[in-house]
C-alpha cells in the first residue's frame, strides 16, 4: 500500500528523526518530496510511504502521538488528454518519470502514481493541459 | 522515367495515384531502391505541427448602418489589439498580440494565457467574439464607437495568412546558466538541465525537398485542416546556410508564407498556445505534397531522422546576445531518443512540435489525395534557393544623434 502525506510539525520535533523512525521501527519505505523549514513556520513534509496496511497505520499513530499533524497530500496533477497536442515539450522536465512518450507512437501519457504534485509540468504546457488541484 | 504534375493529376482524377507519407516512402525506397520506387509511388506527403508567432488572420466584417471606419481607430477582439490601419472594415489579428491589460512579465514569468492566437482558435471554432471599436468619424463614415458580438460564419472574409511558417530546421535549446529561463522554446532547467527542439525532422517539409525543387510559390497545401497555398518565401528565408551532402541545412534555412480560407480550417490545428514568460502564439498544422517527378526528388523524400543534424545553441547567453556559436551538433534521430550528450553531460530532450500531430496530417493529405479531392498544383515561380544570394541580414542600427533635427518626433 501506497500513500503521500503532507506533515506538519512543530518546532520541538524539528529535531525528532522521523523518517528515521518511520523506516526503521515501522518498516516504512518513505520517499521525501518535499521538506522545508523556515525560522517562524512550521516544519512541512511531504511523504509518499509505503508498506504493509497495518505497518503504514501504526507509523502514523506515531505521528499523531509525538503531535506531527498527518494530513493526505491532496496536491494533485490532471493532465487533460483532450486538450494535449503531444509535444513532448513536459517530458524531460518531469523528475519522476511522470510524462513518457510511447517511442512508437509518439504520444505523451501520464503516470499519476509517479507523480509528485511538484508542478513543474504546470507552467510549461503550451496547451494549459496540465492543471494543478489543491 | 520522369513525370509531369499534370500526370500526376490524372491519376489523382482517376483514383489511381499511389500516396505515401514522407514515413513510409523511407521503407518502400529501402525494399524497392530508389529508382522503381520512383517509378510507383507518384505523391509523398510531408507535414508538421508546432508553435509559430509569425501567424495571423485577416477579416473582413462587414459595413455598420450608419458607416464606420475602423482604419486609423483602436480595435479590440475578445480584449486582443487588432491591427486597423487599413480601409474601412478590414482588420488583421496578429498569434501574439496581448491584450492591453495583460501582465505580460511583470509578473515574472508571466501566463500568456489568452492572446491572439487563442483568438484566431476561437474564431475557427466558430465562437462568438466580442468586438470593441473607437475611432473618428468623417463625412462618409460618421459612427465613432462599435460594440458588438461577430461569429466568423457572419463574416466576409476570414483568411488565415503566415507570413514565416514551417522552418526548414531549427535550433535545439539548452540553458548553461544557473537559473530557470523561460523562452519561445519552453522552460529550460539551469546547467543544462533539459533540451528543447522543434520540426518534424524527417516529416517535415521543407527537409523533403532540400532546395525547394517542387515546392514553390502557388503550391497548394494543408493548411490548418483546411487548404491553402504558398504564397511567397516566408520572412528570414535564409537559404545560404551549411548542408549536409544529401543538401538538408544543418541549421535554421528554408521558410514560407503560407495563406488559406480560415472558415474552412479546424481548430484542431490551429491552437493558441502559451509559452511561459515568453507571450502567446499560434500553432500552426501544415501538411505539404510533393510530387514525385524523378528519381532524384523522390530521393530527397527518403531522408531519415539521423541524416538530419541541428546546432545545440545556449538561450541563457548566446541566443538573446546574437552570438553565433554552437555547443555542437546532433541528429534528429538522437533528438527522440529522448537524451542526448552535451559537453560530456547526458540531457533529456523533449520537443515543441507534435510528432504525432503531423503524422496525422500527413495521413490526412494522404487520403485527400488518394480519393481524388485533392489535386497537385504548378509553382508559378520557385522559392529562393542556394543560387539566390540571399543571406539573413541582422539590423544594423545608426543611433540618432540627440540635439539634432533627426530626433525630434514626427
Amino acid at each position: 500500500m501506497k500513500k503521500k502525506l503532507a506533515l506538519k510539525f512543530p518546532r520541538h520535533l524539528v529535531s525528532e528523526p522521523i523518517t528515521y523512525r518511520l523506516v526503521k521501527d515501522y518498516d516504512l519505505i518513505v520517499n521525501i518530496i518535499k521538506a522545508k523549514i523556515t525560522p517562524y513556520e512550521e516544519g512541512r513534509l511531504d511523504l509518499e510511504v509505503s508498506g504493509e496496511k497495518d505497518a503504514i497505520n501504526r507509523g502514523m499513530n506515531y505521528l499523531n502521538r509525538i503531535g506531527v499533524e498527518v494530513k493526505p497530500l491532496i496536491q494533485e496533477i490532471k493532465w487533460n488528454p483532450e486538450r494535449c497536442n503531444h509535444c513532448t515539450v513536459c517530458v524531460p522536465l518531469c523528475p519522476v518519470g511522470a510524462f513518457s512518450v510511447n517511442e512508437k507512437e509518439r504520444v505523451v501519457s501520464f503516470n499519476d502514481e509517479k507523480c509528485i504534485a511538484c508542478g513543474i509540468c504546470v507552467q510549461a504546457c503550451p496547451y494549459r493541459a496540465i492543471e494543478i488541484i489543491f | 522515367m520522369a513525370k509531369t504534375i499534370a500526370q500526376i493529376n490524372e491519376k489523382i482524377r482517376k483514383g489511381k495515384a499511389v500516396v505515401v507519407t514522407a514515413e513510409e516512402i523511407i521503407d518502400i525506397a529501402q525494399e524497392e531502391g530508389v529508382k522503381k520506387a520512383a517509378e510507383k509511388v507518384d505523391v509523398v506527403t510531408t507535414a508538421t505541427f508546432g508553435p509559430m508567432c509569425s501567424s495571423g488572420a485577416y477579416i473582413n466584417i462587414g459595413h455598420t448602418r450608419p458607416r464606420i471606419k475602423l482604419g486609423g481607430g483602436k480595435v479590440y477582439l475578445n480584449g486582443i489589439p487588432a491591427y486597423a490601419g487599413f480601409a474601412a472594415v478590414d482588420l488583421f489579428i496578429g498569434a501574439a498580440a496581448l491584450p492591453d491589460d495583460d501582465p505580460r512579465n511583470r509578473v515574472y514569468p508571466g501566463e500568456f494565457r489568452y492572446g491572439g492566437g487563442h483568438l484566431i482558435e476561437d474564431l475557427v471554432a466558430g465562437r462568438d467574439v466580442k468586438l470593441v471599436v473607437t475611432t473618428y468619424g468623417t463625412d462618409c463614415y460618421p459612427r465613432t464607437g462599435l460594440e458588438t458580438w461577430i461569429n466568423i460564419n457572419d463574416l466576409n472574409e476570414a483568411v488565415l495568412f503566415n507570413m514565416r511558417n514551417a522552418y526548414q530546421n531549427y535550433n535545439v535549446a539548452v540553458n548553461l546558466s544557473d537559473r530557470v529561463i523561460y523562452t519561445y522554446m519552453g522552460v529550460l532547467r539551469p546547467h543544462l538541465g533539459n533540451a528543447t527542439y522543434s520540426t518534424c525532422g524527417q516529416l517535415s517539409p521543407l527537409m523533403n525537398d532540400p532546395y525547394y525543387e517542387v515546392i514553390g510559390i502557388g503550391t497548394k497545401i494543408f493548411l490548418g485542416g483546411g487548404v491553402g497555398f504558398i504564397t511567397w518565401q516566408g520572412t528570414q528565408h535564409n537559404p545560404n546556410v551549411p548542408r549536409t551532402e544529401r543538401g538538408i541545412p544543418k541549421e535554421e534555412a528554408g521558410t514560407i508564407a503560407v495563406i488559406g480560407d480560415l472558415k474552412k480550417m479546424s481548430p484542431e490545428y490551429l491552437k493558441g498556445t502559451s509559452m511561459t514568460g515568453y507571450g502567446a502564439t499560434l500553432s500552426v498544422g501544415i501538411g505539404v505534397p510533393i510530387p514525385i517527378l524523378d528519381e532524384k526528388i523522390l530521393y530527397y523524400t527518403t531522408v531519415k531522422n539521423e541524416d538530419i543534424y541541428t546546432q545545440i545553441v545556449d538561450y541563457s547567453k548566446d541566443y538573446p546576445q546574437l552570438l553565433s556559436s554552437t555547443l555542437g551538433e546532433v541528429t534528429y534521430a538522437e533528438l527522440a531518443t529522448g537524451k542526448i550528450i552535451v559537453q560530456g553531460r547526458e540531457v533529456p530532450t523533449g520537443c515543441l512540435s507534435s510528432y504525432w500531430k503531423a503524422r496525422k496530417i500527413a495521413a490526412t493529405l494522404k487520403e485527400w489525395i488518394s480519393e481524388g479531392k485533392f489535386l497537385l498544383t504548378e509553382p508559378v515561380a520557385p522559392l529562393p534557393s542556394i543560387n539566390s544570394g540571399i543571406s539573413l541580414k541582422p539590423l544594423r542600427e545608426r543611433p540618432l544623434k540627440r540635439n539634432s533635427g533627426e530626433s525630434r518626433e514626427k
